[in-house]
């Protein structure tokens, strides 16, 4: 009886995620829209993204466009695609990073079945790290009980806290070289600004001289 | 499993369509542009939006936040973070705008939070029609707290972000200016040295006009 309640949860939750990310916006003709997501290495991502056309002749947005397509472009830090594909109009894409740092999430269509001057709205949803988990999945894969549902979750936050932390160690180390880098330059930069200028004047005297002196006014 | 905890676990999932989970977004908002998010909240269910400027300019952005009745609720100007608690009153779609328009060249990135109601319980926890044991009471607190954590590391790793980006900034600047006042003591020291040669080469040929 439990395992029934438990699939009929999880088959209800599959639906329900459907309608459940609400946040949207408007994109226009060839805009591209990026979103940049600062996170660990090993640390799953995923999209989920709803695309509705706008109808002039309504005046509203048409629920389900056949025909539009969404260009997803995903880069690494290293500014290396991940992935770079188009997807239908409503999609769910995942993915994981390889290195730490910036990845970017670009979103653009590239469909020319367009009213011109119209826009797309675009249902967007970033989940990161455990976020991205589906509890409801887990429960009924590995038949845990809620107390160890719980636990999991748990376990799942403090690794990614612990990922975090470990990031920010590599972060800071960046940010102390840059620091240093910085100090080496401008040392450096002030030596060699009063060595040329101690030059620049030395061969500005002995070239006037040699001058004054071939022109026998010295 | 009796009658009780059957309606007990559809509410709960029915719960789910209106406790949604928010988005936060990093989204780099480019000079004189204006970003709009629309979020569709039920009447009694509070939200939280924030947001953080990360880099560039003044680190300021205008941010604006309206109702589905047009009318304005939260709106700030020139702000850097801010975060803010809003019970709506109504039902519908609200719009929160961030404006770069008072900006000619800076773009800026900005990090924002739009918080929609409470998180998603666990599922089968909400099957509960008796009191939570010690164990669960204990887990979930320990859930939020760690939720605190995370939520506390974002704002730091934003923060160190701020940092770092102007370091890196400082530090091309620094070469950048270097490689230019080099070029220019060259330039001016040369370009002083040959002037002062004109002008005697100059004089040359003129005084010897006078004296005829």
């Amino acid at each position: 009886m439990i395992r029934l309640l438990f699939t009929l949860c999880f088959a209800l939750s599959v639906l329900l995620n459907e309608y459940t990310y609400g946040l949207y916006f408007h994109i226009a003709e060839a805009e591209r829209k990026c979103f940049i997501e600062e996170i660990p290495d090993e640390t799953t991502v995923i999209v989920n993204y709803k695309v509705e056309l706008f109808d002039p002749r309504s005046g509203g947005f048409m629920p389900s466009s056949p025909g539009i397509g969404m260009h997803v472009e995903a880069r690494d830090p290293d500014d290396k695609p991940i992935l770079s594909r188009v997807y239908s109009s409503e999609g769910r894409i995942s993915f994981t990073s390889q290195t730490p740092g910036e990845h970017v999430i670009c979103l653009y269509s590239n469909s020319s079945s367009w009213f011109s001057g119209s826009q797309l709205r675009v249902h967007l949803d970033i989940q990161v790290g455990e976020h991205a988990i589906d509890y409801a999945n887990v429960a009924h894969k590995e038949k845990l009980s809620e107390i160890q549902l719980r636990v999991r979750q748990l376990l799942d936050q403090v690794e990614q806290i612990t990922k975090e932390q470990n990031y920010q160690r590599y972060r800071e180390e960046r940010f102390r070289q840059t620091s240093e880098s910085t100090n080496q330059r401008v040392l450096w930069w002030s030596v060699t600004q009063t060595c040329l200028l101690l030059g620049m004047g030395a061969w500005q005297m002995r070239h006037l001289k040699k001058f004054f002196e071939a022109k026998k006014l010295v | 499993m009796d009658f009780w905890s059957i309606w007990a676990l559809l509410s709960a999932l029915l719960a789910c369509v209106y406790f949604a989970d928010g988005v936060e977004l990093t989204f780099e908002l480019p000079d004189s542009a204006k970003e709009c998010f629309y979020q569709e909240i039920q009447k009694n269910v509070s939200a939280t939006l924030e947001f953080q400027v990360v880099t560039g300019g003044q680190y300021d952005v205008d941010v604006v936040l309206e109702a589905p009745n047009k009318q304005i609720i939260y709106k700030k100007e020139m702000a850097q973070f801010d975060s803010y608690t809003f019970t709506p009153e109504m039902t519908g779609v609200y719009k929160a705008c961030f404006s770069n328009e008072f900006s000619t060249f800076s773009h800026k990135l900005v990090y924002m939070d739009f918080q929609v109601g409470d998180e998603q319980p666990l599922p089968g926890i909400g099957e509960h029609v008796t009191v939570m044991t010690q164990m669960e009471t204990s887990s979930q607190e320990i859930h939020k707290s760690l939720n605190t954590i995370i939520d506390y590391q974002t704002h730091h790793r934003l923060r160190e972000a701020q940092g770092r980006k102007r370091a890196e900034e400082i530090n091309e600047r620094v070469m950048w200016w270097s490689i230019l006042e080099t070029l220019a003591i060259l330039f001016i020291t040369i370009g002083q040295v040959f002037m002062l040669k004109n002008f005697f080469s100059e004089k040359k040929p003129s005084q010897m006009m006078n004296a005829k």
